[in-house]
């Protein structure tokens, strides 16, 4: 089953060509034909998984595409234990999020184009995933960037949606550009884009001890990778178009921008790990100055994201903070040589972080607004969205038995062992994360409905089926890395020469009395009124402020990047105007005014010439009709004399 | 004296001096018509006197000479009824009246 992984991307590749093909004359206006594409897939991702869970190797395929300066550029797909994983959260998870949409974009004058799109990024997302060399990936990397665009920008009526989606293309851009900087030094230094080809060389030591421009190229190549992970996981600093990324549609956002396009970058950080590694000659496996960059990076991340969390009123924009912090938390684990921890989290986050998204959804579905405070008790009118939220809350959470506690413990395992700073910034993300949540919980399904114009209703079962199937997922899937149960998520994932840190109860004990915590302060502060959110407000005082201005990320860029760009792009365009066009126009007026010249030149002295002609025929003609007597007696004359002349001329000759 | 070719060679000259003097000096077109029957006969005295002085033997001077004499008879014919049409056409028979082609 696994040669026929290559289908995996086509099912939905298809569906997208149906959809933009026919559109509304498919059955279900198109929806059904995208579910159909997305759930083949699922069952294939299924197989291979379950093919791969009973010991399966991983396989390649590949095809030569062109020669490229002596070196073959090859396109394949790799199957492993890594693509696997991947496989089934994307397909997975996309399957209910595409079934959850028919209900939640139902009635759009749009409806089949956001099935085309959502398909088409599966079908990227799917060949990212599968690829089997550097390129390939990337391929598939700018195509969910441009999916992500479009739907950001799905309703682009409105200017904040149009702006969000340029925000978001541009910025993962930026980190794009690096990105593409470090493949091609990989390239040019290793000669190939094949995964397999490139570790077994670094491995071998091919590029120890190489610098470029006085630093390490390994080290070079890896940071610069992890450039593009920074840009499509939200990272510091350039996380601040995933918030806006909320403009687009809810289960857009809960399937790019939660579950699995965010992720791309964890995924591409433990794609590449081996480069982020030093391979010393002789004993343990450490990671190097980059993989430290990726634990700095992630951690700061996480925490910063985390306290912005805290203090959102939009629920979208709770989330999307959340999965910043989050994904921090899985770099942060990558960063800690916890390559299953980082994927394990990556894998129980999308469950229960798209389960989130789909539940908001429910409820701006039913109130028609993102704003948590003008909402509340909506426990009693939609307790399908309720019970399933509060899975997904407390597996965000880290409460046990619930899957983002197996995978968060890990984190802060991992984290524990290798580095003190770093643990106490996840374990206050993790505080932090339970308050928020809960916040929003209190918040939204507890108390009375403040909003006096909504009338909320439980969405339909198209709607609460996915979210209870997350939230099923959710529940279980942290089981598979439960030590009681032998860790199988171990067994299936590892990195070859990293030793998995062993579990420690008294940290999971830890980490679940910080869940505990974090819920505790946020049913003290917001659902008994204990200590009032106002008094803690004023008892922040200037933090709050800097809190709620986001760390004054957007000015900063706005200042120091938006407005500069634009100076440039004005003064090119007073450049162009003034110099440019007043180039072309001198050479114009050049021209007509020589043009005007020659028209003279023409005028007088070619018709001069021409009209001299005639003048000249004309005046000979008016002075020489006059011989025309019409008198014959006169010609006779003139003839009589001719004749004489010719006659005397031949006598005196 | 001698009547030789030269004197009818002269009195040929005169007789067509005479005519065409007629013709270009007459207004009326009759007159006209008259100057050239001198001018034909002139030169039939010429065709006769070659004729007699020059080639006895033969018969073409003579022959010449009645051709002429048969056209200068038709000439007129023609003649007088082109002036004859003229006049009632331009109800005059002075040529230097008749300018109609001119310019």
């Amino acid at each position: 089953m696994r040669d026929l992984a290559w289908l995996i991307p086509l099912f939905p590749l298809v569906a997208f060509g149906l959809i933009t093909a026919l559109g509304r004359r498919l059955p279900g206006e198109g929806s059904h034909v995208a579910v159909a594409g997305i759930g083949l897939s699922a069952l294939l991702s299924i197989g291979i998984f379950v093919e791969m869970a009973f010991g399966a190797p991983p396989a390649e395929m590949t095809v030569r595409w062109m020669m490229l300066g002596g070196n073959p550029l090859e396109l394949g797909f790799r199957v492993d234990h890594l693509t696997t994983i991947m496989l089934l959260v994307v397909t997975v998870v996309g399957s209910m999020i595409f079934i959850y949409s028919i209900g939640y974009m139902h009635g759009d004058p749009r409806f089949p184009r956001f099935f085309a799109y959502l398909s088409l990024f599966a079908a990227s997302m799917l060949l990212l995933v599968l690829a089997d060399n550097l390129l390939f990936l990337y391929a598939g990397w700018e195509l969910v960037g441009l999916c992500s665009y479009l739907l950001i920008g799905f309703y682009f009526e409105r200017p904040s949606a149009a702006r969000a989606s340029l925000k978001a293309f541009l910025t993962t851009r930026v980190g794009d550009f690096f990105m593409f900087l470090g493949i091609l030094l990989v390239f040019l230094t290793l000669g190939s884009f094949r995964f397999e080809e490139i570790f077994a060389r670094v491995r071998e030591g091919a590029l120890a001890g190489a610098t470029i421009g006085g630093l390490p190229l390994l080290t070079l190549a890896a940071v610069l990778i992890f450039g593009g992970a920074v840009g499509k996981s939200a990272q510091v600093p350039l996380h601040t178009w995933l918030p806006d990324a909320m403009e687009g549609p809810t289960p857009v956002s809960a399937l790019i921008h939660a579950a699995t396009m965010v992720a791309a970058g964890v995924y591409l950080v433990a794609r590449t790990f081996t480069l982020f590694l030093d391979w010393p000659a002789a004993g343990a496996l450490h990671g190097g100055a980059a993989l430290q960059a990726v634990a700095y990076v992630g951690g700061i991340t996480a925490l910063m994201a985390a306290t912005i969390a805290v203090v959102q009123d939009d629920i979208k924009r709770v989330l999307a903070y959340s999965t910043i912090s989050q994904l921090g938390l899985m770099m942060l684990g990558l960063g800690m040589l916890g390559y299953t921890a980082g994927m394990f989290h990556l894998m129980t986050h999308a469950f229960f972080k798209a389960l989130l998204f789909l539940g908001a959804g429910s409820v701006i579905h039913a109130m028609g607004t993102n704003d948590i405070k003008a909402m509340g008790g909506l426990a009693r009118t939609m307790p399908s969205t309720y019970w399933t939220f509060l899975i997904g809350a407390l597996a965000l959470a880290g409460v046990p038995p619930l899957a983002g506690f197996w995978s968060k413990d890990e984190i802060l395992l991992e984290a524990f062992h290798h580095n003190t700073g770093l643990f106490v910034m996840a374990a206050l993300t993790s505080l932090l994360t339970a308050f928020y949540m809960f916040r929003v919980i209190f918040y939204t399904f507890t108390g009375t409905l403040r909003s006096h114009d909504a009338h909320p209703h439980e969405s339909p079962p198209v709607m609460t089926l996915p979210l209870w199937v997350l939230a099923g997922f959710s529940a279980v899937v942290g089981l598979v890395g439960a030590p009681m149960l032998g860790n199988p998520m171990h067994r299936f994932l590892h990195f070859e020469g990293v030793a998995a840190v062993p579990f420690s109860v008294g940290l999971a004990l830890l980490s679940t009395a910080i869940a505990g915590a974090g819920i505790l302060a946020a049913a003290v502060t917001y659902r008994w009124g204990i200590v009032p959110s106002s008094a803690l407000r004023r008892a922040a005082g200037p933090l709050y402020a800097l809190v709620v201005r986001k760390y004054y990320f957007d000015e900063l860029y706005a200042l120091a990047v938006v407005r500069p760009v634009l100076w440039i792009g004005r003064s090119l365009r007073v450049f162009d105007v003034y110099v440019i066009d007043m180039l072309v126009n001198l050479i114009g007026v050049g021209v007509v005014a020589l043009a005007r010249l020659y028209r003279l030149f023409d005028l007088y002295v070619v018709d001069g010439v021409v009209n001299l002609v005639g003048w000249t025929a004309k005046a000979l003609g008016g002075t020489l009709r006059y011989v025309q007597t019409g008198r014959a007696q006169n010609y006779l004359l003139a003839i009589a004399l001719g004749v004489i002349v010719i006659v005397a001329a031949g006598l005196l000759r | 004296m001698a009547v030789g070719l030269t004197h009818f060679l002269v009195v040929g000259a005169l007789l067509f001096c005479l005519g065409l003097y007629g013709v270009l000096t007459r207004r009326n077109a009759v007159a006209i018509l008259m100057g050239i029957e001198l001018m034909l006969n002139a030169a039939n005295i010429n065709l006769i006197a070659f004729n007699k002085y020059v080639a006895p033997a033969a018969l073409d001077g003579q022959v010449f000479a009645l051709v002429v004499i048969t056209l200068a008879a038709c000439e007129v014919g023609v003649g007088l009824a082109l002036v004859i049409t003229a006049y009632r056409n331009l109800e005059t028979v002075y040529v230097d009246r008749i300018d109609v082609l001119k310019w």
